[in-house]
Order: C-alpha cells, then structure tokens, then sequence
C-alpha cells in the first residue's frame, strides 16, 4: 500500500522583495496509511509553509524548487489542476487553526456540511443525513439544532468539531491539522482532540498535525518531526524523541517548557539563546550552530546530515554532528529541586478584594460576570487566576485597574486604602501602583509610537520624571527588560513579539508599580520566548517585590510563578488558595478537571472530561453552578444549594464534598 | 486599517517574520504609491494648476483683467490660444490665473473641514456617550440637507465674501469628515494602547490627539483629499450662482456664470475652457485621493 503522505527532499521559496527566499530547505518525510506524524517547531520555522506546500495551495509567492510530494501515491507535482482537485476532493483534508474565518458565515453548518457530500455525488438528502450522522460523531449532542444554525450561533470548539466532521466526511486518506486547537481552552481543547483520535482510528485516516505544543503532539503522534529554518533537525518516534532528544534544539525546546511542579524559587527556566536565522539567508554548517550549546568550529563549517542515531531502531535521525553529546546538556543544568513550602511565608497584605462584583446589562437582560470574589494577595506575591475562558478572569482584573467599575457593595483596598472603582476617580499614586500588561502587545503598544517615547511617556507621567533624570531610568529600565537600546528609536511593528512584550513590561514597570497584572503575557510567544519573559518576571519580582495578578490559561505556566491560586467558574471564587495546595489537592472537582485537561509532556493519569461547554452567564445553573458539568456531582443538593466557600487555614474550596472526601493529586 | 490587518491578514508569509528582530523594513506604503499611476496623474494636474496659481499672472501671455472692447468674442487662434470674451479679455490669460482663487479657498474650506471634523470625530469617538449621542443626530441632521441650499442660505445670512465661503464650506463638510474619523477612532478606542493610556492618567484630549490621532490619520488624509475635490466643486458652483468668487476675479466659476449667455450664439469657447479646467482640477484631485487610499489600504 502507499504511504498516505510521503515528502522527499522539499524545497520551498518565497518571492518576496524581489529575492527568492528560501524557507524549506530538503525536508523529507513519510506517513504510511493510518499513520499519524507531529511536526513542531517555532513561528517561523517553516511548518505551515510545509502543510500548505503538501496540499498543493502555497500562495503565490511561493513555489516548490525542488524535491516531490506523494499523496496516496500520486505525484502532487504532475497533476494538471482537474485531478488536483478531484484529489483534494476525496483524498485528503485539512483543518486550520481559527474555525471561525474557516467556516463561510452566512450559510447554515448543515448547507456547508451537505456541500462535502455533494461534491462527491451524494445526493442532497442523503448528504444531510450522512452530516447529521457525522455531528454525532463528533460528540455534537443536538445535531439537528447545529445544523440549522448559522456559525457565530457556536462556540469556538462547536466550530472546530464542525470543521473535523467535515473533513473527514469524505474519509480521507491524510488529515491535515495546522494548529487545530490553539485558540481553545484546554478543557475543550482535549475533547476536541479525543474527537479526531478516535475517528482516526476508526476511519484509518492518517494524520499530519502541526502544532507548537509539544503536548498536543505527543499525545496525538506516533513519530514526530522537529523543524527549524525550514530544516527537518529531527525525526523520531514520539516516545523515544521526546524521552531522549537527539538534536540540542528539541533538547532546548523540551527544557523550555516550566516542567511539571516546577516552581520560580527553583530558579529559572532554560531559554534558547538569540534569534532564529532570517529566512533566506545562506548558511554554512548546522542552521542551529549560532544558537547551540555544543557547537564547535565544525558545526559553524560543515552541514550535518541526518544520521540515525536511535538505540531502540525506529529510525530516529538527527541533524547534528554530535547527537551522542545531547544528553549531556541535561546533566550539566539540571538543579536541585529544592523542597517547595507548602504556604509561602505569610506577606504584609498588599491588596485586598472583598465581595466584587460585576453585572452587565444588555439587551434587557442582566449578566452576572463577577459574582462576589474576596481575594487577598501580599507584597511580593502572585496570585494565579485560571479558568476557561468566561470565567470571569479578565473582568476581575478590569475591576482591579478600574477600566470598569463594580457594582455597588463590593470593595478593592491597596495597602489598606480603598481604592475608587473607575480608574479616573483614583489618585495618581493609585494608578502608579496598579499597572497591566496586556496579552497582546499588538493592541498594546501604540504603534504610532517609537519604543523610546512609549517608554518615556510612562516614565514622565507615572514616575514623575523629566529631562536627564528621565533619559537615565529609561536606560535602567531597558536593562532591567534585557533591552538592547538600539531598539530605541525602532516602532512596534519592528520588533518580535517577545521584544513587544519587553517594551511592554518596561512600560508597566515605569512607575515602581506595587501591583502588576499580567493577562496570558505569553501566550502569543513562542515556547522559548515564553521561558524568557517568565524568567524576567520573576527576576523584576524578586527584585522589587511587586505583587502579581496572574491570567493564564497555562497551568504549567501559573503553576511555575504562583504562590496563591484562585479558581473562578462563571464569575464565582471556586477554590482559593497556596498554589502548591491547589496543585496538590484535596481540591475543587473543577479544579480537578482542568488540571487533567493539560496536555502535559510525559504525564501519565486519567483525563476527566468536562461535559459540553461553560454555561451562559445569562442563565446561570441553578444551586451550585458547577453541577451541570461536575463528574462529581452528588445528588439534588448541588443542584438546589450554592455551596458555601468553606476555609480551611488559608484553603478555600466552594463543594458540598467533604473536604476528605475531594480528589487530590 | 485596524490593527488587526498586521498580524492576522497576511497569510502564510507572516510566518516568514517570526520571532526575530525584524529588519527596519521601509514600509511598503511608499513602494506601493511610488508606483502608482493614479497618484501621479493626480499629482501632475494638481501640480500643474499649483504652479499657474503661483506663477500664472507673471507668465502668461495677456493681462487677465484688460478689456479689450475691438476684439471681443474673437475666436481661438495664434494671438489668442483660447480666443477673447465678452469684453475682449484674453480666455488662456484668464484660465491659467483663474486657478487662483479656487485653489486658495477650496483647500482652506477643506482644511477647516478636516481640523473641525477630525476634533468632533475624535470626541465623539473616545468619550462616546452622552458627547456621542449628540453629536451623531447633528451630524445627521446636517447631512441631510442639500449642501447648496445651506450654503447659500448660510452666505446670505452671513454676507458674502471668501472668508465666509471658506466658513460656511468648512462647516459644512466638518460633519461628514467627523463621521470617516468616528467609525475609525471606534475601532483603536477598542484597542489596550488605549487602555494603559488610561491607567498612567493621561487627560482625554492627550488620549485623543497623542494617542489615537496618528492611528487614524490614514482615514483623515483621505477623506481631506476626497473633500477636497468636492470643495473645488462647490466653490465653482457658488461662484458661477454668485454667490462665491466676485468679479472681476477671472475664476472659472464665476467665468462661466458671465458668458455662459453667449453659448447659444456659438461662442463655445467662453465657457468650455474654464469648464474644463475645473474638470481637470477635479479629477486630479480625486486621482490623487485613489492613489493614496490604494496606498493606505496595502
């Protein structure tokens, strides 16, 4: 049988400013039928460039200089344009990473679903019924109602099931997924991925899954492909690739991620050095040379070829003149994990929320996004605040910065001082002290601006500053940032996204703020720009003793800089505590759930899957409302009484469970 | 224009400028310009009339204003290129300075325009509410009605003269560059800068003219350009109904207005030069509002 997808010696090039810049330099690669192959690697890298080439819809500019791409063994390169499309017709799918600007918004999910059908000679009635059936395989309860509707009725992860069922209605030879769940939330980011491993396996479908999680991938892939400037660096087998890297950059990327129980006192994460190379440009010796821990005067001369350097057979390549010395980078930083205290030392109170709440109105009806939250964090502290999205993390810290104001009844005190609810009300000192980085610095950053006067600016109106004062703390501050100053006069579009992120730390950081909050600040990054900028947070923390309010929806990422943890559902406090405890347990079910949810590398324990999606905050479930979706639900109680939140020293858990009786670690 | 084109909209090749320090890269809104045809047409019929405003009465062939009662209605030919009107003065003369006086109130009307429009957008934009509220039912109040007839009503009111032409068009065309700027400012209001704008304490007029105002000069610039060629228009229609250039000024509105009684008697070319000019400044000028819109819009 031919292999579903099998690439030799790929070449792809970019027109653009009038040279040709080359960006896949000789990939090859096979999946054989029913195989599923992960490629990672960071923006950049190549690996989108790659899946597009695979399908044959690079964009214009692009083009294949050499090399050949079989799928299902007909010779990609050689197909006039009608068996191209009968190919793509039938053989193989592919699955993008933002569904809503996948789906066309003004037909209804069943017309676009029958329209698969069509295409293959079903006809019309039989094609609805087929699609109805598909819905239900992807665990789309009501299929009748989906597919009446039109796509802004569903939720992101509604659509991304829709677009699976789609394209693997035709059972298709290869599945191509580009980032599939990047936008979701984990909780339904593993349904989602539960969904296509399953119609995988029955379909016998083979898989091409792209993808910068590692998790994603190792849960997903039997081999994978690890790219860098557009050069496969290597290729393995998930177990053995992942459990024993043979090339310094998968060592480096792997060591990137806040390990499991990893904590900021434990010193800091490893990072990747310098830049990935410009796209084009001519390299001699390993692409990977400049960045590389081992690199030696015949690294930076002579290329690498891929070797097989596996112990177990497999075929597990490596780009790298010393694959065998790889494991040694491990030995030479591993740190002592240090016993992690159970509750951190108890701090002079910083802040202190108690009973916020906040209720919009639209459209008549009255949604509750914060339901009465009391929070205290201290000097020098991170409180880590996790949920899925339309928990009510963001509008708390919206409160907190008061860019909305609370309801009435509700009280946010800084230092002891009540603070005003709308940031205009707040003294300038009160402003100073509460500052925000953003996720986004796209939207963040002005980009009229150069990053010297988005840095003075603050400095000027925050700090107080003027003339030779003010030119003398920029400089300690773009130090303070790992700032180059060269990077003064350069405006945001200039800049990498962890550079942005910098400038906008910098920015937050001008006033000496008592309080930052930082909302999901890498989760635009790349995994080894992700380890630098959590790195200096903590490093500004440890220095000044600023306190953080932390969003993220990584809970590697909080667990790596918390120390108190609060769990929000629909607006309300469902846990609250010292991170290690949350972590550890006895917690909320809820809680549970999510910590179960994350991919995580080499993690072996039972997922707890969440049924459907976060209610609406229209009509919250009645009594405890968590119980429409709790696997630990205990009867007519949880569905009549809001449990209370119950302390216990400084743990606090909202469940009708018995504190004995709740899950732990 | 939003922010969201940087990043989102650029298909594959976004991936090409991954996390590296991008190369301070000439934008390529110049590029796209300097290559333009539209642009430079546009600029070679704006430029050309600039030039005849500035430099017309020192070179052209007859003096404008001299009345020549022998000759008078004399045909185009090698002494007159364009012929003589009622009153014998040279048509080309006339043509070339005439340029004169429109292309000095049209740009002011529109520059008024634009400074009024883009503060009243600007406001009611980033303060919403109450200020938003207000200022959207005037606007629509005032672009429902008939451009001319306020016009003229407001110059009658008002007394006839250019500076109150400049007045009366400038407040005109505020609302409808008031409303471009609004629906622009909605979308950077939505955006963090913004936000932490707030946060450091910066007043709503720094918000405003700092923060939001370079984000949105795009709009502003070609909406300045697209009024622009619509107050040329006016001016001329004021001028030729009299109520906007007065004599003896040699503008073309006003030069059509004159002779146009004599077209019937086959004197073609009393009005047709001047109605071409005004043709050709018009055009030129929305040339060059297509040519920066394509280049904005890249």
């Amino acid at each position: 049988m031919n292999a579903a997808l099998s690439i030799e010696g790929l070449e792809v090039a970019y027109r653009a400013r009038g040279r040709e810049q080359r960006v896949l330099g000789g990939v090859s690669f096979t999946i054989p039928p029913g195989g599923s192959y992960g490629l990672v690697g960071e923006s950049g890298c190549g690996k989108s460039t790659l899946a597009l080439a695979a399908l044959g819809i690079l964009p214009r500019a692009g083009r294949i200089t050499a090399g050949n791409i079989r799928i299902a063994g007909e010779d990609l390169l050689a197909l006039d344009a009608g068996a191209l499309r009968r190919l793509r017709a039938r053989q193989v799918s592919m699955v993008f990473q933002e569904p809503a600007r996948a789906l066309n918004p003004t037909l209804t999910i069943g017309r676009q679903m029958a329209e698969t059908y069509e295409i293959l000679g079903v006809p019309r009635a039989e094609g609805e019924a087929h699609a109805a059936a598909m819905l239900g395989r992807v665990h789309i309860a009501a299929a009748s109602r989906v597919m009446a509707s039109y796509p802004h009725q569903l939720s992101g992860g509604q659509q991304q099931r829709v677009l699976i069922a789609m394209a693997l209605a035709k059972e298709p030879a290869l599945l191509v997924l580009d980032e599939p769940t990047s936008g979701l939330d984990a909780t339904v980011e593993a349904e989602v991925l539960d969904v296509i491993a399953t119609l995988r396996r029955e379909l016998g479908t083979a898989l091409l899954l792209i993808s910068h999680n590692l998790g994603v991938v190792e849960r997903m892939c039997e081999r994978v492909g690890v790219l860098y400037a557009g050069m496969l660096v290597e290729e393995g087998p998930t177990e053995a690739l992942f459990a024993d890297p043979r090339h310094p950059y998968t060592h480096g990327l792997l060591r990137c991620l806040p390990a499991a129980g990893r904590r900021k006192a434990q010193g800091r994460l490893e990072t990747i050095p310098g830049f990935l190379p410009a796209p084009g440009r001519r390299i001699t010796g390993c692409v990977f040379a400049k960045r590389c821990r081992l690199a030696d005067a015949r690294c930076h001369k002579e290329a690498p070829l891929a070797r097989d350097v596996g112990e177990h057979g497999g075929g597990h390549f490596s780009l790298c003149h010393y694959a065998e010395r790889v494991a040694d980078l491990s030995r030479e930083t591993s740190v002592e994990p240090s016993p992690a205290s159970d509750s951190p030392a108890p701090a002079k109170t910083e802040l202190e929320i108690e009973n916020l709440s906040k209720t919009y109105v639209t459209g008549g009806a009255h949604v509750r996004a914060l339901s009465g939250v009391s929070i205290v964090l201290g000097t020098g502290e991170t409180l880590g605040l996790v949920g899925e999205s339309g928990s009510g993390k963001t509008t708390l810290a919206r409160l907190l910065l008061g860019l909305t104001a609370p309801d009435a009844g509700g009280s946010i005190r800084l230092d002891g001082t009540r603070l005003e609810g709308a940031a205009s009300g707040r003294s300038q000192a009160a402003r100073k002290a509460l500052q925000i980085v953003f996720q986004n610095p796209d939207s963040a950053l002005n980009r009229a601006h150069t990053v010297r006067y988005l840095i003075s600016r603050a400095l000027g109106r925050l700090g107080g500053f003027r003339g030779v004062r003010r030119e003398q703390r920029l400089r300690e501050l773009l130090a303070a940032v790992r700032l180059e100053p060269q990077y003064l006069d350069r405006r945001p579009r200039q800049l990498s996204g962890g550079l942005k992120q910098r400038v906008a730390i910098a920015r937050a950081f001008a006033g000496e703020p008592r309080i930052v909050v930082c909302d999901e600040p890498t989760s635009a990054l790349d995994v080894s720009v992700q380890a630098a900028i959590l790195n200096l947070l903590a490093e500004l923390q440890r220095e000044r003793r600023t306190s953080y309010v932390f969003i993220s929806h990584d809970l590697g990422v909080v667990r790596y800089l918390a120390d108190r943890i609060a769990v929000l559902y629909l607006g309300r406090l469902m846990e609250f505590g010292p991170a290690e405890r949350v972590f550890r347990g006895p917690h909320h079910p809820y809680t549970e759930a999510l910590l179960s949810a994350v991919p995580a590398l080499r993690a072996e324990h039972a997922r707890i899957r969440l049924a459907g999606e976060i209610p609406s905050p229209v009509d919250p479930p009645s009594g405890c409302v968590f119980h429409t979706r709790c696997p630990r639900k205990l009867g007519r109680i949880c569905e009549r009484e809001e449990p209370p939140l119950e302390r216990m020293a400084d743990h606090a858990i909202r469940c009708h469970i018995p504190r004995a009786e709740l899950p732990a670690a | 224009m939003s922010a969201g084109t940087t990043t989102s909209d650029a298909g594959p090749l976004a991936e090409l400028t991954g996390d590296m320090p991008a190369e301070a890269e000439e934008p390529t809104r110049w590029a796209v310009l300097r290559r333009s045809g539209t642009f430079w047409s546009g600029t070679t019929i704006i430029g050309f009339w600039a030039l005849a405003a500035i430099f017309g009465p020192r070179v052209v062939p007859w003096d404008p204003y001299a009345t020549d009662l022998l000759h008078e209605l004399a045909p185009p030919s090698a002494v007159h290129w364009f012929g003589t009107d009622q009153l014998g003065r040279d048509i080309f003369s006339r043509v070339i300075v005439g340029s004169r006086d429109i292309l000095t109130i049209a740009p002011l009307a529109t520059l008024l325009g634009t400074i009024v429009g883009t503060t009243l957008g600007l406001a009611g934009g980033y303060l919403g509410g109450l200020v938003d509220t207000l200022l959207g039912r005037i606007i629509e109040v005032l672009i429902s009605l008939p451009l001319i007839i306020v016009a003229l009503l407001a110059l009658v009111a008002l007394g006839l003269s250019s500076v109150t032409v400049v007045i009366v068009i400038g407040l005109v065309f505020a609302p409808l560059i008031a409303r471009t700027v609004r629906a622009a400012v909605l979308g950077e209001r939505a955006l963090d800068y913004v936000a932490a704008a707030e946060l450091r304490g910066e007043s709503a007029l720094a918000i405003m003219f700092i923060e939001i105002m370079p984000n949105v000069m795009g709009p502003i610039l070609v909406e300045t350009t697209v009024r622009l060629g619509y107050a040329i228009f006016t001016v001329a229609s004021l001028s030729f109904l009299g109520f906007g250039i007065q004599p003896p000024s040699p503008d073309w509105g006003l030069a059509i207005a004159e002779n146009y009684g004599v077209i019937a008697g086959g004197y073609w070319w009393t009005v047709a030069f001047d109605a071409a000019a005004t043709a050709s400044l018009v055009v030129g000028v929305n040339l060059f509002a297509d040519g920066l819109h394509e280049a904005l819009a890249a």
